[in-house]
């Protein structure tokens, strides 16, 4: 497999992607839309944001059904009166504060969440995060972050969320000895999973960013390396790094190749013999791609188009291309970090067309002139794409269903090859 | 600011996207951050739409807001007009657009397009989606429909002797409750009539079409939270009567018919003579007797939960143990209907007290909105939905109206299926020492509900204590209906100043409670 990669490597290095920047009308969610699955992770904390009806609006109706009673997310809209006196804003922020919590009495950490509305107007919820910790500690911390759309897109909600819980980690000792973090929202099991192959490989000290619960926060210092799981990190990474951290650089665990590559980057940072690491994933890996082999003539051949959502557009089109076979005409993404996808790109095909931002109406030209077999966008668009004729399958399913790792590389094959398998069988 | 958990209704500007989706040829350009996309999906996923809303959004950034938006905006009006070719363009902002005031409608006014332009003044902090829908459509009347109004004093042009009497009916839209159906019974119903439908707006409307609703005889105004305030407004300009009776249910759908008969100067009694709708007949057969004075909880928009209380109570025999609505616009008519029934309306958006309420009330069956049907599943109260806010299964593939002769038929059936009916309850009150009516056996009220079932949450609110033998007593009472006896005979027992419940007490409190 590393053959494979260096050769694609070369290809690269001759025909690296064609990357292209496009303004325009961007059809994707704000940052907001991140407290979806991070309340599901952080089970003690809360997500408070602050902002109008329609950041309310928006978080219930990305979440889908309103399933919770009392979910551990709320809004605290603006109103008027708000926005005629900051003063009087503050004061009725600490006012929905102390009401919540005492709703909420299970609360260990409170988010104040950004919004659009609360930039404009230069609320600034750091200084009140700061403010209500003092009121609150030490039975709640409270942080901020923002979750606006004027600055975040999508996934970039839980980086700014990550970043700002980065600040709040204990120092790793300088004596401690060096320890491994995986930053990123990952499914329970699949943390599971990835635990028992670091304590394979003999990699002891290992811990998750975010933590399942919020007085569990791993320390960092100088001895920490980290592997990011997700791609849509940059300012938790940079946070980690002026914690003194270390990135390990490598390609994203999506996909047999890709979960491999991730591995051995961390064995190779703690000097873990290669046919060790390699006896280590050998079981799981030769596993999944035994599971992928399903799915392959379903996909082989077959060409996507992806539309800007997630950040993860590049790593699934590298799994999709390398693992699959598929023909790759357009890879949208909202966000291009060259650095954290340097790996990702090197494993690209040859000249692959990358699009990063957006102007909507004329990548749907481009989409309908292509015809893919099929196309991964946002629910705004799969409905009006599949009435003429184009099928597709919903990038946002790639956030909220465990993905990653060994065990997962066929069901992310199965999220690609269903609605091509439902197409086939419809007969009305 | 006011915390809030779920909403009712969206900012105003979704309403404004609810007429523009609607219609056929009108385009919205908003002024919006890329977040606000979202609400593409409401109508591409929850209506099912097949085709993308008319909306551009600007979709500015941080790194916008020191430059200049206000050029990103008449950029993006720009190419809205030469892409899509609207008829009119709506333009306005949402809440954060709001905030920057580059004045939308003034930086179209300025582009020179040759097309009408409407600007959209919805103040998002202030109101909210129906609000903005009813702006937007009386906005888009008064531009289009205003350019063709009659001199100042001139009488309406008289109908051809022998032509039949037209109408145009409003208030239909995108993402509304049943709209889609009702508008398909109505039509029927006033071509049975002899009634034409001139126009049908904003549902499927041209803006050609808008321009000519003040040629019709009269208006019907279907949903009034969205069509209230354009009819008044075709009434001053256009001397138009207005039918303000909604539809639905059996004694409402006679008094509409009895109004359009009035202002169109037509005879009903073809159309009201018979039993036009199997309801009648369905709630007097005998099995529907289980029906009476069943305790309802009713909560949605005005307009659905002023009729849905009559239908309950004078069409079904129900008892309404209260009702409420979130549209504060129309809060008196909620108000006068709740006074009619004895009961005190319930006006407000925050579902937390809505949920306080039925909990407190403990009904038997709940009419609401998705969001008290989720408030019922976890009070394991039956429950069947009425208004919107809407779901995806708010759009049945089958044809399902809400108003006239068959929606009264789907009001029955949508209404008592969720409830134990009949021989059903009549039989499980009889068989329920059998095994099988235990807490834990399969229940079509859902797993979670017999183990959520009411009766865990109500003993929280009481300190009177049970003898053994009276929770013994208690338990013996089908789940279904043992939370309410629960609270019955704590109730009494607190009146009473009685500490201690004993099955003597709880059979008191039947007695005293029963009907």
């Amino acid at each position: 497999m590393n053959a494979c990669a260096d050769e694609a490597a070369v290809a690269a290095r001759t025909s690296p992607p064609r990357i292209v920047t496009e303004r325009g009308q961007r059809e994707v969610f704000c940052g907001l839309t991140g407290i979806i699955w991070l309340h599901r992770k952080l089970q003690d904390a809360f997500f408070l944001v602050v902002g109008s009806r329609t950041c309310a609006h928006l978080i219930q109706s990305a979440a889908g059904v309103m399933i919770f009673a009392e979910p551990r997310f709320a809004t605290a809209i603006i109103g008027e009166r708000d926005l005629a006196g900051l003063a009087d804003a503050n004061a009725e922020l600490d006012r929905v504060v102390s009401e919540l919590l005492a709703r909420r009495p299970d609360t260990r950490l409170l988010f104040l969440v950004g919004s659009c509305p609360s930039e404009v107007i230069k609320l600034d919820l750091s200084r009140a995060a700061q403010r209500l910790s003092r009121q609150f500690m030490p039975r709640v911390r409270v942080l901020n972050y923002s979750g606006s759309g004027i600055e975040t897109t999508f996934t970039q909600g839980e980086d700014a969320c990550l970043a700002a819980l980065v600040n709040e980690l204990p120092e790793l000792a300088a004596a401690a000895p060096k320890s491994l973090l995986i930053v990123g929202t990952l499914a329970d099991v699949i943390e599971d999973q990835f635990r028992r192959l670091f304590a394979a490989l003999g990699i002891e000290r290992v811990d998750f960013l975010p933590p399942r619960r919020a007085t569990e926060l791993p320390a960092v210092g100088a001895n920490t390396r980290f592997l990011l799981a997700q791609p849509f990190l940059a300012d938790t990474a940079r946070a980690l790094e002026a914690r003194g951290a270390r990135r390990i650089a490598a390609p994203f665990p999506l996909g047999v190749e890709g979960t491999t590559l991730w591995f051995e980057a961390a064995a190779r940072e703690w000097q873990i013999d290669a046919a060790h690491a390699h006896s280590v994933t050998a079981a799981a890996s030769e596993r999944a791609a035994r599971a992928l082999e399903r799915h392959r003539p379903r996909l082989a051949g077959k060409s996507i188009f992806f539309f800007p959502d997630s950040q993860l557009e590049v790593p699934l089109a590298r799994f999709l291309a390398r693992e699959l076979s598929m023909r790759l005409i357009e890879v949208g993404t909202p966000y291009l970090h060259r650095e954290h996808l340097a790996e990702e790109l090197a494993l690209l095909p040859a000249a692959t067309q990358i699009t990063e931002g957006q102007h909507v109406d004329r990548q749907l030209d481009r989409c309908r002139a292509a015809q893919p077999d099929l196309a991964v966008c946002g629910l705004g668009l799969a409905n009006p794409l599949e009435a003429e004729g184009i099928v597709t399958k919903w990038s946002i399913e790639f956030v909220f269903t465990p993905i990653q790792g060994y065990e997962q590389a066929a069901d992310l094959a199965e999220l690609c090859a269903r609605p091509l398998i439902r197409q086939s069988l419809l007969a009305v | 600011m006011q915390l809030t958990v779920w909403t009712y209704e969206g900012p105003p500007h979704v309403g404004a996207m609810r007429i523009a989706t609607a219609m056929r040829d009108v385009h919205y350009v908003l002024h919006a951050p890329q977040g606000d996309t979202y609400a593409d999906l409401l109508f591409t996923m929850i209506e099912r739409r097949g085709a993308r809303p008319p909306v551009t959004y600007t979709t500015f950034q941080a790194r916008d807001l020191g430059g200049d938006t206000a050029e990103l905006f008449k950029q993006a009006a720009r190419e809205a007009y030469e892409r899509f070719q609207p008829r009119a363009l709506l333009v306005g902002a949402s809440c954060t657009a709001e905030l920057i005031q580059d004045d939308p409608g003034g930086l179209a006014q300025g582009l020179g397009l040759p097309i009408p332009i409407i600007p959209l003044e919805l103040p998002a902090y202030q109101r909210k989606e129906n609000w903005g829908a009813s702006e937007t459509f009386y906005r888009l009347v008064r531009t289009l429909a205003g350019a063709n109004d009659p001199s100042p004093g001139a009488a309406r042009p008289k109908r051809e002797g022998g032509g039949r009497p037209s109408c145009n009916l409003l208030g239909p839209s995108a993402l509304g409750f049943r709209h889609r159906d009702d508008v398909q019974e109505i039509t029927a119903l006033l071509d049975r009539l002899g009634v034409n439908v001139a126009v049908v707006a904003p549902m499927g409307a041209t803006c050609a079409d808008i321009a000519r609703l003040g040629e019709a005889d009269f208006n019907v105004v279907l949903y009034p939270e969205i069509a209230a305030t354009a009819a008044q407004w075709l009434h001053r300009t256009f001397a138009q009567p207005i039918v303000s009776t909604v539809p639905i249910g059996v004694g409402a759908t006679r008094d509409f018919i009895a109004e359009i008969a009035r202002v169109a100067g037509i005879d009903p009694t073809v159309e009201l003579s018979g039993s036009p709708s199997r309801l009648s007949w369905y709630s007097r057969s005998v099995d529907s007797t289980y029906l009476t004075g069943k305790r309802v909880f009713i909560f949605g928009d005005a307009t659905h939960v002023v009729a849905a209380a009559r239908v309950a109570a004078d069409e079904l025999g129900f008892s309404i143990a209260g009702l409420g609505t979130y549209s504060r616009e129309l809060a008196r008519e909620v108000r006068a209907a709740a006074a009619a029934r004895n009961v005190e309306a319930l006006i407000t958006d925050d579902y937390l007290e809505v949920e306080a309420r039925i909990a407190q009330l403990q009904p038997e069956l709940v009419l609401g909105t998705q969001m008290e049907r989720h408030i019922a599943k976890r009070l394991g109260i039956p429950c069947a939905v009425i208004s919107a806010p809407v779901h995806v299964q708010d759009f049945p593939a089958r044809h399902s109206p809400q108003m006239g002769w068959e929606g009264a038929n789907n009001l029955f059936d949508t209404w008592v299926h969720p409830l134990m009916m009949g021989l059903e309850e009549h039989l499980l009150t009889m068989f329920r020492g059998d095994t099988e009516f235990t807490d834990t056996a399969p229940s079509h009220l859902g797993a979670a509900s017999a183990h959520s079932a009411p009766e865990d949450v109500a003993p929280s609110s009481s300190t009177t204590a049970w003898t053994a033998e009276a929770e013994r007593e208690l338990h013996k009472i089908p789940f279904f209906v043992r939370g309410k006896a629960r609270r019955n005979t704590e109730r009494f027992a607190a009146t009473r100043a009685i500490a201690t419940i004993t099955v003597d007490t709880l059979y008191d409190a039947k007695a005293h409670f029963g009907r």
